[in-house]
């Protein structure tokens, strides 16, 4: 097995040193579309010691075109992403001890994850503003590096936040952005996504092997289709009054009022909606249940899908559902009240 | 008047005067996006007060959310 890094430990700014400090380090993936797949399967060649990684969703087929550990089979079974990543990259490396969490990642999860697994670092791979303000709070609070990337059309950004060093996210933005574009509406191509994926993956390898002074330090974006490269130092943006950095700092983000229990989902004319409770469903009785009023079921371990005239609803173990077919939140809270109470 | 944009010499219309305008010219206005302009990064709240001039280097990142 040592043949098995052998091309990484000859780069030298790595060596056998660093190789050592990799595989004794912890990344957490939150999100497993197309960066966190993409993020998880250069991780995991590399040797790190453990990944964990989170996603809410299954797969579907409009998923196959970038999202690169999975295969028309677990579109098929509509398997749970995190379910197929970790099939899938427990034949890539064997050695890495890879832990799948089917959930959303929201405020009491997270923190519940960061507090019980004590990541090096956070790789942010999800889909929407909301989350990574989560994220950013949390990695502010827990003084965790996390790496911000997005992309949408040929466009994408990334940058590497190290708390009580650089600006936060929040620093950054201000506000959480409404609406704008997304894969919904502006597509993605795969390239995007592996450049994005290639930024995050080499700060990440900066920093599990601690080399912080190679680190990038800037904001970066680029565009792959009107060849477009941007790079800004965003040091002096870090504000002492910043709620979730500064020195009175109150972690807006993981707050109950800040936490929203619905939201339309990127790429997908879709609806998901979570209960302020956690459930624990019986799946097979809720299938008996919708079977019964005639309507078409699917099931399995993870799901039970069901098709309600134009719209489907899956509904998941722990009580999350989403609505597919709308991208109305009043109307997607109609059908899940009409069939869940 | 012409600025380099991103690295790239680009051609700006006559009423494009402020970071404000560049912004809205390239649709960025409703986008969240860090401008330096000459090396130096401009708030947000000063974006309308900040004159362009023939020649200013500009950089532009805005945020996305997709992934
Ligand atoms: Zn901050």
């Amino acid at each position: 097995m040592s043949e098995r890094y052998s091309r990484q430990e000859l780069f030298a700014p790595i060596g056998k040193e660093g190789q050592a400090k990799i595989s004794a380090k912890h990344v957490l993936i939150i999100g497993a579309g197309a960066l966190g797949t993409g993020n998880a399967e250069a991780l995991v060649r590399a040797g790190v010691g453990k990944l964990t990684i989170v996603d809410r969703d299954y797969v579907e087929w409009s998923n196959l075109q970038r999202q690169q550990l999975y295969s028309e089979d677990d579109a098929q079974k509509r398997l749970p992403k995190a379910v197929a990543a970790k099939q899938r990259l427990d034949r890539v490396n064997s050695e890495v001890v890879i832990e799948a969490i089917v959930s959303d990642a929201n405020v009491e999860e997270l923190e519940n994850i960061v507090q019980k697994t004590k990541p090096d670092i956070i790789i942010d791979a999800t889909d929407n503003f909301e989350t990574r303000m989560i994220i950013n709070d949390v990695a502010c609070k827990y003084r965790i590096p996390w790496i911000y990337g997005a992309c949408v059309g040929s466009y994408g950004i990334s940058y590497a936040f190290l708390p009580g060093k650089t600006p936060c996210f929040n620093c950054l933005l201000e506000t959480v952005p409404i609406g704008g574009l997304t894969c919904d509406t502006a597509g993605i191509i795969s390239p995007a996504v592996q450049m994005v994926v290639a930024y995050q993956v080499a700060e990440a390898l900066k920093l599990l092997v601690e080399d912080e002074q190679s680190l990038r330090g800037k904001l970066v974006s680029f565009d792959l289709w009107s060849n477009q490269h941007s790079a800004i130092r965003v040091d002096q943006v870090k504000k002492e009054d910043c709620p979730s950095c500064g020195t009175n700092a109150t972690y807006p983000y993981l707050s109950y009022e800040m936490q929203t229990k619905t939201a339309v989902l990127c790429g997908r004319n879709s609806v998901q909606i979570r209960p302020a409770m956690k459930k624990e469903y019986d799946l097979q009785q809720l299938a008996d249940l919708f079977a019964n009023q005639g309507l078409p079921i699917e099931i399995n371990p993870y799901l039970v899908s069901v098709a309600i005239g134009e719209q489907r609803l899956v509904v998941f173990r722990d009580g999350r559902a989403l609505i597919h077919g709308t991208k109305d939140i009043q109307e997607a809270k109609t059908i899940y009240h009409r069939y869940l109470g | 008047m012409e600025l380099i944009i991103n690295g790239e010499v680009i051609r700006v219309p006559e009423h494009v005067q402020t970071v404000d305008g560049l912004l809205a010219h390239f649709q960025l206005n409703h986008k969240i996006a860090i401008v330096e302009l000459n090396g130096n990064i401009i708030q947000k709240q000063e974006y309308q007060a900040t004159a362009l001039c023939n020649g200013d280097r500009v950089e532009i990142v805005h945020f996305v959310g997709g992934g």
